[in-house]
């Protein structure tokens, strides 16, 4: 088989090609997030958001109203939640963080075996990439887009309050504002992406990207590029992946991106060894 | 006072270190041909600046770090041999220490005796009874079930000397016992590490306070990355020596006694400080911040 | 009354219940640990960086404790050393391994359907745990938990104070060895009561609550684990009546007890800091 037809056969199939316009939408909004949360130590944030938003797709699907709405809400909810309960006991931020997480996801779970629905629970957790209609593509993109400009709009005074919140107050930036914004901006993309690609997929894509930009990059212009090239790297290398092994879509993604990581600690470590010995 | 060391044996501790070198993965090297010895009965300051490798002479000290070169030598034991028996204690920083940690004051001093328990730790009767003598000697008896975090800064370096007091060790390593205390817990302080000397413990401070290194040290050792100068107080704590070991880091006051009185007392006044800003006044309120003397009593 | 012992006449009920509490237990007491080190989400990294291992081991015919057990360890190294190889921070680090080794697991899962479904990973399946499954929970827990009753004070110095404890005789890298040891023993054996996505509050709830309650460690210990218990047993028990949701009736009784004391604790609740907020205000006035 040569190398075209290996690239182009995977995409005669309609199921292929919503599937991976899914997945690079996904990769674009992910990666240029990740950048700022690796840098404001939020990287498992999108961990927790993802995971809290159960009981709120599943509240939404009792009281009839858009599930995005719902899992938004839930989502905001618990980050806020976590703020204010971190800020007023002896506990850790990150114990409470996992608890209110876990809470919410076991109380999700709860509402879920109790309420009929016609959502799969194995398809919030892991998506259904292969089983996507162009409606369900354009509602990825109708969230994804707006979001990665908002980002890309807001991005100098995203950067000066994850790397000097001191300083972004003195100039005059409200870091709570943006710590909410970003958290908004958070809950959206991954409300937007998990129907479609899963948590998994998610929470992989707010980490790995900003972490493989920050290993090969010291400067923040270079880092949204390289995030968001590695993203949609993996996306097409693990689509194609899939396709041939007839393996997962969203795990293969995942495993490829991990193996980008570990090629981006080498090339540092190689790096700092040349930079060494000069 | 059953705990101290018990009568009859004299402790017959010593401190080596000969040739020592450490060198980090990085290349830098923190320490270099650092030749020092110390015997029982003693309190010797480690004086140095910042960076000066102290911390790092400490961690070879206690066996946390492997030398690069060099050996050192706990009552003639190699250092993990000395662990094993129980002869060294350590006094950490503050900052070092968790206090938000859920211990109360006399779990943390009981920790002094695991070294001394059975696999399971399980204290007996006589590590109760030196739990109880330690927190008595250092005056927090009363305030044993506290939680760690909720006694004030001159009371929680006095846990930790509690802690070193109920392991009955030979040698004991405070690191800056001094810092963010105040005068009247230092002095505290240094009348209970006098009385542990006269038992016949070996002392080795690392301290930034130069001013209180007459009060209480028998020795000196000038650190900085190698040994620069080791000996008694009074003839090695001179400005000559503090100025190699400082350079120009330390603040340098001079006042010739004739524009401090009009009576016949030559001797000058001189502000040695690495502190930020020390206070200078000149009054007999105030003499006793002015000058340190070496302690009257022999030795 | 009768239908409240309903449950007990059912012999997988009976031992969903001794089995939950068994693993309930366990987990709780890792957790006072977990919490108090700041590693909570450690937890999580290794309930998901067990999956590999499982699904090899499945695939393999070993027994799934050892695939899982190996693969958690690795994990937890796979952490150290990218904390030690880059500048990345240790969250991202901890992100970076439990993502990558989740969506390996899935991925193998993927390639070769075996025993172990997604379905079971993710969310435990304690009702229709088979007996050898049982055995090897059973068998984990009480070793872990034996190992614990012995060591934990060398655990928790070790914790609290390296310095002291290698002063002390002790080494604290073998002690962080037994600990993720332990840990990843627990994943394995909670994964299969609650599932992959909810092992976290097996391991960080109770120690938070107890946390709320105690300023002593020996009591935060075998507090939570009394709480993991009894939640583990509660949660199994009121899945007979809610259609076998298991794990999130675990966790969610953990998160009540967790609010509960989180509000009413008597010295660390927010009832207490309000009342003396409002008492300072009257005192001022």
């Amino acid at each position: 088989m040569s190398l075209t037809a290996l690239l182009v056969d995977p995409l005669a199939h309609g199921f292929m090609q919503r599937g991976l316009a899914a997945a690079l939408l996904v990769a674009l909004v992910c990666a240029t997030l990740s950048c700022f949360l690796v840098l404001r130590g939020w990287s498992l944030m999108g961990d927790a958001v993802s995971h809290a938003v159960l009981p709120g797709i599943v509240m939404a699907h009792v009281l009839a109203l858009p599930l995005t709405v719902g899992a938004f809400a839930a989502g905001l909810f618990t980050a806020w939640l976590t703020g204010k309960m971190a800020a007023s006991s002896r506990i850790r931020p990150d114990a409470v963080m996992a608890i209110l997480f876990s809470g919410m996801f076991a109380l999700g779970l709860v509402l879920f075996l109790k309420v009929e629905t016609d959502q799969h629970l194995t398809h919030i957790l892991f998506g259904n990439m292969l089983g996507l209609e162009w409606g369900d593509v354009g509602e990825i993109a109708l969230i994804a887009l707006p979001t990665t400009l908002i980002v890309l709009a807001k991005r100098r005074d995203l950067l000066v309050a994850g790397f000097d919140p001191a300083h972004a107050r003195a100039i005059g930036l409200s870091v709570s504002r943006l710590d909410s914004l970003l958290l908004i901006l958070l809950a959206l993309a991954i409300v937007a992406a998990m129907k479609a690609v899963g948590v998994l997929l998610v929470v992989a894509m707010l980490i790995a990207p900003g972490a493989i930009a920050a290993l090969l990059t010291q400067r923040f212009d270079r880092m949204l590029p390289i995030a968001i090239g590695a993203a949609m790297l993996s996306s097409i290398a693990g689509a194609m992946l899939s396709f041939h092994a007839d393996a997962a879509t969203g795990p293969a993604i995942v495993v490829f991106q991990s193996v980008l990581v570990a090629l981006a600690i080498a090339l540092q470590r190689l790096k700092a060894r040349r930079a060494a010995t000069v | 006072m059953k705990n101290h060391a018990p009568p009859g044996k004299a402790f017959s501790s010593s401190l080596a270190v000969s040739d020592l070198w450490v060198t980090y993965a990085n290349g830098v090297t923190a320490v270099r041909e650092a030749n020092f010895a110390l015997r029982a009965g003693t309190i010797t300051a480690l004086v140095g600046v910042n960076g000066s490798g102290k911390s790092s002479l400490f961690k070879a000290i206690m066996g946390f770090l492997t030398p690069t070169r060099g050996t050192v030598m706990l009552s003639g034991k190699p250092v993990r041999e000395a662990l094993k028996a129980g002869l060294v204690a350590y006094v950490p920083q503050a900052e070092e220490v968790d206090w938000t940690f859920p211990v109360l004051v006399e779990d943390v001093v009981m920790m002094g005796r695991y070294g001394r328990m059975n696999l399971m730790r399980i204290p007996r009767a006589a590590d109760r009874a030196a739990v109880s003598t330690a927190l008595e000697r250092v005056g927090l008896a009363d305030l044993r079930k506290r939680q760690i975090g909720e006694l004030s800064g001159g009371q929680r370096k006095r846990v930790f000397l509690a802690r070193a007091l109920a392991q009955e060790s030979e040698i004991i390593l405070l690191d800056e016992p001094f810092t963010g205390v105040d005068v009247k817990t230092e002095n505290a302080i240094i009348a209970l590490l006098r009385a542990m000397r006269d038992e016949g413990r070996l002392m080795l401070v690392s301290t930034h306070n130069l001013g209180s290194v007459p009060d209480f040290c028998d020795e000196v050792v000038l650190f900085n990355k190698t040994v620069l100068a080791q000996g008694p107080t009074a003839t090695t704590f001179t400005e000559a020596n503090l100025a190699t070991a400082f350079g120009g880091s330390l603040r340098h006051i001079r006042l010739g006694g004739g524009a401090l009185h009009d009576d016949d007392d030559d001797r000058r006044v001189t502000v040695l400080t690495d502190d930020e800003r020390p206070l200078v006044l000149y009054g007999p309120r105030d003499a006793e911040t002015l000058v340190k003397r070496p302690p009257e009593e022999p030795r | 009354m009768e239908i409240l012992l309903e449950p007990f006449a059912y012999s997988y009920m009976t031992r969903a219940i001794l089995v939950s509490a068994l693993v309930g237990a366990l987990c709780g007491a890792l957790s006072a640990f977990l919490v108090l080190k700041g590693w909570s989400l450690m937890g999580d990294a290794l309930s998901h960086a067990v999956v590999p291992g499982v699904a090899i081991a499945a695939i393999a015919g070993y027994p799934f404790a050892l695939g899982a057990f190996l693969s958690g360890l690795l994990a937890a190294g796979g952490i150290a050393l990218v904390r030690r190889l880059t500048s990345l921070k240790e969250d991202v680090a901890i992100g970076l391994i439990f993502t990558g080794f989740f969506a390996l697991g899935l991925l193998i899962v993927s390639l070769r359907p075996t025993s172990v479904s997604v379905q079971t990973i993710a969310f435990g399946n304690i009702l229709a745990i088979s007996d050898t499954d049982i055995v090897q929970v059973v068998v984990i827990a009480l070793l872990a938990l034996l190992l614990l009753v012995i060591r934990w004070r060398d655990l928790m110095l070790a914790f609290f104070d390296e310095a002291q404890a290698r002063i002390s005789g002790l080494d604290p890298w073998r002690l962080r060895l037994l600990f993720f040891a332990l840990l990843s023993a627990a994943s394995v054996a909670a994964m299969q009561a609650v599932g992959a996505v909810l092992v976290i509050a097996m391991v960080v709830t109770p120690g938070a609550t107890a946390y709320l309650l105690t300023d002593r460690f020996g009591v935060m210990l075998g507090l939570a684990s009394a709480l993991g218990a009894i939640c583990g047993a509660i949660g199994a028990y009121a899945s007979f009546f809610m259609d076998g949701a298991t794990g999130g009736l675990i966790v969610l009784a953990q998160t009540a007890l967790f609010a509960l004391a989180f509000l009413f604790a008597p010295k660390h609740g927010q009832w207490r800091a309000w009342r003396l907020r409002q008492a300072a205000k009257a005192g001022d006035a």
